[in-house]
């Protein structure tokens, strides 16, 4: 680690486990560690300190900044993220990332440490069962129980998080273990046998999904972030160009499939496009590609696709079949199964029909929202970032109304520039992971879309971005309420708002300036209008605060329990 | 329905956690549960017994244990032919009196008589669930005071019989 201020203090001679562990991360090529320090991590901050390696430790102000800014850069950077944070209250800050990470399959090694052994088991100070504690929202875990296998364990864990269906992988390091030399390794390779993911398709299965293609009037693709994991766009937009097939996306599969492309029906499920839920309900062929059929996707799964026959691609087999009945399953890597169907298919489907019904349906039911003579919506404002910056910016939200009005109109073009919390939905997620998304990606441009709500989750984060005068843009899309929590309370509870109105908050211009940040409020459409292209392409940090109206609200929609083809607010 | 499922698993810390907490989560009932060592060193073998609603349920538990690091092999037993057993110790109010009666009882299930005290007797039984089940009822006017039962464990049989044979074998429906 490069630190400016090094003394020149003496080395042990020795190399403790601490250092057998940077050793080890160096070996898996780690540039950036997101942590926090405290006492079962000392010795491990220490090696820290005194290695010569090339790598960033980012201090965090909270652990769970640390791991969503971890989750941010292994997103956008398709790489491991690598979490640090010391044993009790430090690894349970992280346990809202660690399945957040879980949900969304995201490869993360998270190092926690632990209590010393010798003390293990007796309620020691800052001891928490952290292999209890995560075994259900992780990939894997491990407690170490000594250094020998240290690097072993490294190892494996890298390759579990990053492999297969990605996911985190906990590793729990005790601090005697840490601390206490370490004088013999296991270097030996490592044998996973209960762990051999199935990468390469059942070339039959593959075979019949060819011919369902060939044989479909009404096929259908649905994207998922499997699409991405599996680096399958390109093969993808091939087919896609080829043989015409109209796509939609989950949320979390918005960039696997440019949305400007014709064939692209915008995102299905509970807030979607009513063409792409009526597409998924009409189309005979429906092939889903790394997406899991999460509820929010498939509305009640008693009006789901039932007339269509089903294929489903995925790496995780677990999830073929555990919603929806599934016609063609094929266990496999998305980008080694979408090759071996590109190479298999020799003739495409019949279906200008289809394609002219799904068009006019799009003609006629385009998103929309309401343009009041004063003031603006959020949705509105969204719009305008997207077209002033057109360099595909990458995207961070935070969960609520703005995800949602993000996920409809920011078009991405390109993969690996949406990152938001699908799963878990987990509010202060956004800023964090653009703090992550900044540091894997220094030239690209980050603009963090957040509510006012869930901003006040994390905000701390902003110690990270003037520290390090990271360019991001925060955008808070400020309707002074936990707005998707009063929108239910409006369609579904009869306008009671029970504590979602939140007309109490903090200057944020005054708060960025605080912090040595530029501060912007929009109140108006003219003032953010003219400013927000210079605000969003300079190449400073910008907070802007943009008022927007209250009573918008996301549409159309599934209400909760109908089917996918039963939408509200289809039209103004 | 209920399924016997065996696991070859790592013996790694946590592993028994993990697979029970799946089970939990993904709310499966585990009626019963046994554990033990195999013959390679640092691999064991579990036996569950769960029940479970219906076939695309089984398929998911199936799949979901498989995915664990540590788990090595599932093998659902139910549709096998297999050889299952069962130990258990039941030690019931006994005095001189009705010793033999009991000792007549006990007799057909091939069970025996592990420890004797004043007023009371213990007995060791091995079998199926069913067996078991019988003999405790048989037991029961006697007055039960304590039961220790391992849980079922079991493999398949060193020949399968062919599909239409299953059902004479089958355990558990
Ligand atoms: C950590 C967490 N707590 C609570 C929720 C429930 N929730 C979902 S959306 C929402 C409102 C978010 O409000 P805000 O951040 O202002 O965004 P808006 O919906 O107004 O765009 C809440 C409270 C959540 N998703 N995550």
């Amino acid at each position: 680690m490069k630190l400016d201020m090094k003394p020149a203090g003496t080395a042990p001679a020795t190399k403790t486990g601490a250092d057998v562990l940077v050793d080890a991360l160096v070996e898996q090529q780690v540039d950036t560690i997101f942590g926090y320090p405290g006492g079962a991590v000392l010795p491990i901050y220490d090696a820290l300190y005194r290695s010569e390696a090339d790598f960033q430790h980012i201090l965090t102000r909270h652990e769970q900044g640390a791991i969503h800014a971890a989750e941010g850069y292994a997103r956008v950077k398709r790489k491991t993220g690598v979490v640090l944070a010391t044993s009790g209250p430090g690894a349970t800050n992280l346990i809202t990332g660690i399945a957040d990470a879980m949900m969304d399959s995201l490869p993360l090694v998270v190092l926690t440490g632990q209590v010393a052994t010798t003390v293990t088991g007796t309620d020691a100070f800052q001891e928490a069962d952290v292999m209890g504690i995560t075994t259900p929202i992780t990939k894997h875990n491990y407690q170490v129980q000594s250094a020998y296998e240290l690097p072993k364990i490294i190892k494996e864990a890298f390759h579990i998080a990053s492999t297969g269906r990605p996911g985190p992988v906990v590793v729990d390091i005790p601090k005697d273990i840490s601390a206490n030399p370490c004088f013999d390794t296991d270097e030996s390779p490592f044998h996973l046998p209960g762990y051999q993911p199935t990468i390469n398709p059942n070339p039959l299965q593959i075979k019949k999904l060819a011919e369902a293609v060939k044989q479909a009037k009404k096929p259908l693709v649905l994207t998922g972030a499997g699409v991405l994991h599996g680096g399958a766009t390109d093969v993808l937009l091939d087919i896609i160009n080829e043989y015409r097939i109209p796509v939609t996306s989950t949320l979390l599969g918005l960039g696997a499939f440019p949305a400007d492309h014709e064939m692209f029906l915008g995102m299905a499920g509970m807030h979607g496009t009513y063409t792409s839920n009526m597409a998924i309900t009409d189309c005979d062929l429906l092939i889903n590609v790394g997406a899991r059929f999460d509820d929010r996707l498939t509305g009640n799964l008693e009006h789901f696709a039932k007339n269509a026959v089903v294929a489903h691609i995925d790496i995780d087999p677990a999830e073929i079949g555990k919603n929806v009945p599934t016609h063609i399953p094929v266990v496999s890597d998305s980008g080694a199964a979408l090759k071996e169907l590109k190479r298999q298919l020799k003739e495409g489907p019949d279906h200008q029909a289809w394609l002219d019904e799904l068009k006019q349906s799009s003609k006629d039911y385009p998103l929309w929202y309401n343009t009041p003579k004063e003031g603006m919506v959020a949705q509105w404002a969204i719009k305008e970032i997207h077209e002033k910056t057109k360099g595909d910016p990458i995207v961070t939200t935070d969960v609520g109304q703005h995800q949602m009005w993000a996920a409809q109109f920011f078009h991405f073009r390109r993969p690996d520039r949406w990152v938001t919390s699908g799963g878990l939905g987990t509010m202060g997620f956004g800023f964090p992971a653009a703090v992550g998304c900044q540091l894997a990606e220094p030239e690209e441009r980050v603009i963090a879309l957040v509510g006012d709500g869930g901003f006040q989750m994390t905000l701390q984060e902003l110690s990270v971005v003037q520290e390090r005068n990271l360019p991001v843009k925060i955008v808070i899309l400020n309707n002074q309420a936990l707005g998707m929590v009063r929108q239910w309370q409006e369609e579904f509870y009869e306008e009671r708002y029970s504590e979602s109105i939140v007309g109490c908050q903090p200057d944020f211009v005054k708060l960025a300036d605080s912090y040595g940040i530029q501060g912007y409020k929009f109140e108006t459409r003219e003032e953010f209008e003219s400013q927000i292209g210079e605000l969003m392409n300079n190449d400073q940090p910008v907070l802007i605060d943009a008022r927007v109206i209250q009573q918008e609200n996301v549409f159309p929609m599934v209400p909760p329990g109908r089917g996918i083809n039963d939408m509200v607010g289809v039209k103004p | 329905m209920k399924r016997i499922v065996t696991l070859v698993v790592q013996n790694r810390s946590g592993v028994l956690n993990r697979v029970t907490g799946l089970m939990h989560k993904r709310q499966f009932n585990i009626e019963s549960i046994s554990v033990g060592r195999t013959e390679q060193e640092g691999i064991s073998k579990m036996t569950f017994v769960v029940d479970v609603e219906d076939h695309r349920k089984m398929e998911q538990l199936t799949k979901q244990l498989n995915k664990q690091i540590d788990v090595i092999k599932v093998t659902d037993l139910s549709d096998k032919a297999v050889v299952a057993r069962e130990l258990a110790m039941i030690k019931i109010v006994a005095n001189p009196g009705t010793r033999n009666e009991i000792q007549g009882i006990i007799e057909p299930f091939r069970a025996s008589v592990i420890d004797v005290s004043k007023d009371s007797l213990s007995v060791q039984v091995t079998g199926k669930p069913d067996k078991i089940e019988a003999l405790i009822d048989l037991l029961r006017p006697y007055g039960i005071k304590d039961i220790a039962r391992t849980g079922l464990t079991a493999f398949s049989r060193g020949h399968q019989p062919q599909a239409a044979e299953l059902t004479q074998y089958s355990l558990l429906k």
